[in-house]
């Protein structure tokens, strides 16, 4: 069949010669997409960054009002420093949760295997359908705090200025928790069981067996979890929108929700743009440098490990 | 002595403990939603939050399916599966290319997409916005599909090229020296050849789609053409105190996924934690 023409062969070999491989043309239609959609935007954000807009009629230049704006407004300002607070907590609640189930669910028990099963559930609902739950189980009235008659359990979670911004780390950890557990399992599952069984031959217990073999066996894990955590809580909007929306007050008024509040509610596209290029910036940086930090390309060394 | 190298440690007690609480934070939300979306209107206000239903009952399932949620179910199905079927086929003839092709363009083109990955969605929004309305797509499906497609393509794109490369350059070689095109390759090498690669793209995209949630607030607003996510939200404020039936639609809103992971759960697992992890 695949002789068929007469000139295929020679054609072929020409090929072979020049080393062209398929034509670049069938790459057009990914590209075009990606520069519509993905780099247009991102182009389009920077320059929206020092336009006036209010979302319906044409954008006017603005100079760098925008800027001075974000610079100087507290409620971004405070965003800003929720953001980066969000992100260390989430980070320090986050990594060593993940780090531990993935650790446990890489154990060839059997209830373990069960265990992770039921781990993985947290996975099959949408960031909105999880704020949604949590909304309703956090319920001052009809939630959590008539389930038990414990005084620590029955506060208002959401309506405390003072505790709701932690009660969101919690449920950004429920949710984001049994995906990273996921990586680390994976990661254990690949270290070879000579250097466990040799690591406790030489007496070394479980936990210094975990230090000096596992940690430093899943390192790549560790760096890739760690980028996808900390650029991800950069991008937290679906839940945190769901539930609080912000409040009570400016509480949990993270960048994103900023972002989105001051275009689509406060109608200031100009404003909401200068945000979004500070989260773009930020997010790049963070990667990047997560990426010399661990002196290698993670995505590539990650294949070659394989 | 031989015996104790294979028992290994002692049990992990306090490890055990540990996942024991672990297991119960994750389980008693989701126990919770089960039980309460399982509840009549009246017991949630009266019962015990966590206690079963005294008078188990499917009405607040009802009102979501009354509640155009089927109409909700398809436009995300919809999206969902042109998004990611355009995805598959954009991504892997780029992949393709860009692991055969040894050009400038084939390179350049593959540093452009992994500087997409790196891209939040979130931050791009507002010009996605304008060039929606601009298009004078808003308040369509496609206004939905257009962006997820773009922003779906880097990821796909860098999972697929990484297991391309994969593929032992001899079986090109051989079939070159059997003359076949590279159209007939792609159909007869690649394609086969890359099907779990294929399947861990296409379940992550879909999951993204799925659930997405920022498109749609944005670019969307009518009824007609609101998706699944949105509509928890929509249904929040509807229901207002209706909890038993808002909490019915976020356990419909979950069932394909609870369906896909119970048929195949080793393929879901794979597809989500595809290109993050060896």
């Amino acid at each position: 069949m695949l002789m068929k023409s007469h000139t295929a062969p020679v054609r072929s070999r020409r090929r072979l010669g020049t080393n062209i491989g398929p034509s670049t043309w069938l790459l057009a239609p990914a590209l075009i997409f990606f520069a519509i959609f993905a780099l247009v935007p991102l182009l389009g954000v920077a320059v929206l960054s020092f336009m006036h807009w209010d979302g319906l009629g044409t954008p006017s230049f603005a100079g760098l009002s925008n800027w001075q704006q974000t610079f100087t407004n507290p409620v971004t300002l405070n965003a800003m420093w929720l953001t980066f607070a969000m992100t260390v907590l989430c980070y320090l609640t986050q990594a060593p949760i993940s780090i531990l189930v993935g650790v446990f669910m890489a154990g060839e028990q059997k209830y373990r295997a069960v265990y992770s099963v039921l781990y993985f559930l947290p996975l099959l609902f949408s960031a909105a359908a999880v704020g949604i739950a949590f909304k309703a189980l956090l319920d001052p009235n009809f939630g959590l705090s008539k389930a038990f008659n414990i005084a620590l359990l029955s506060q208002d979670w959401l309506g405390s200025t003072d505790l709701v911004f932690y009660v969101l780390i919690f449920v950004i950890s429920w949710c984001f928790v049994p995906f990273h557990s996921l990586l680390y399992q994976a990661a254990v599952k690949q270290i070879p069981t000579s250097m466990n069984e040799a690591a406790m031959l030489d007496g070394a217990g479980r936990v210094r067996t975990f230090f000096s073999v596992t940690l430093p066996q899943i390192k790549y894990t560790v760096i890739t979890s760690s980028t996808l955590m900390i650029v991800g809580s950069l991008t937290y909007f679906d839940l945190v929108f769901v539930m609080t929306n912000g409040g009570p007050g400016n509480a949990t008024r993270i960048l994103p929700l900023d972002m989105y509040l001051t275009g689509f509610r406060s109608y200031q596209m100009g404003a909401a743009s200068a945000i979004a290029v500070i989260l773009v910036v930020v997010g790049l940086a963070v990667s990047l440098l997560l990426n010399r930090f661990s002196g290698t390309d993670q995505m590539e060394s990650q294949q070659e490990g394989a | 002595m031989k015996s104790q190298i294979k028992t290994g440690y002692a049990p992990n007690v306090p490890g055990g403990l540990a996942a024991t609480f672990w297991l119960l934070v994750t389980v008693v939300p989701i126990y919770y939603i089960v039980v309460t979306s399982l509840k009549p209107r009246q017991e949630y206000f009266g019962s015990n939050p966590l206690a079963w239903p005294q008078n188990l009952t499917f009405e607040a399932y009802g009102r979501v399916l009354e509640n155009d949620f089927a109409l909700y179910f398809f436009n995300s199905a919809l999206v969902t599966v042109v998004s990611v079927g355009v995805v598959l086929i954009i991504s892997l003839l780029a992949s393709y290319v860009i692991v055969r092709n040894r050009g400038a363009f084939a390179k350049f083109s593959h540093r452009l997409f992994l500087l997409g990955i790196a891209i939040p969605i979130q931050a791009t929004i507002i010009p996605v916005y304008y060039m929606i309305v601009k298009m004078g797509l808003y308040d369509s499906l496609l206004a939905l599909i257009l962006p997820s497609i773009a922003f779906a393509i880097p990821i796909s794109v860098l999972i697929l090229t990484n297991f391309l490369r994969d593929v032992p350059s001899s079986l090109y070689e051989a079939m070159t020296l059997d003359g076949a095109s590279h159209w007939q390759m792609f159909r007869l090498l690649v394609l086969p050849l890359s099907k779990p690669a294929i399947m861990a793209v296409g379940i992550y995209n879909a999951l993204q789609v799925w659930n997405g949630f920022l498109f749609p607030l944005v670019l969307t607003q009518s009824s007609e053409v609101r998706v699944l996510p949105l509509s928890l939200w929509t249904y929040q404020g509807e229901f207002a105190v209706d909890i038993p039936a808002v909490l019915a639609a976020v356990v419909l809103s979950c069932v394909p996924l609870l369906a896909a992971y119970i048929v195949g759960r080793r393929q879901l697992v794979a597809g989500l934690t595809a290109g993050f992890s060896k």
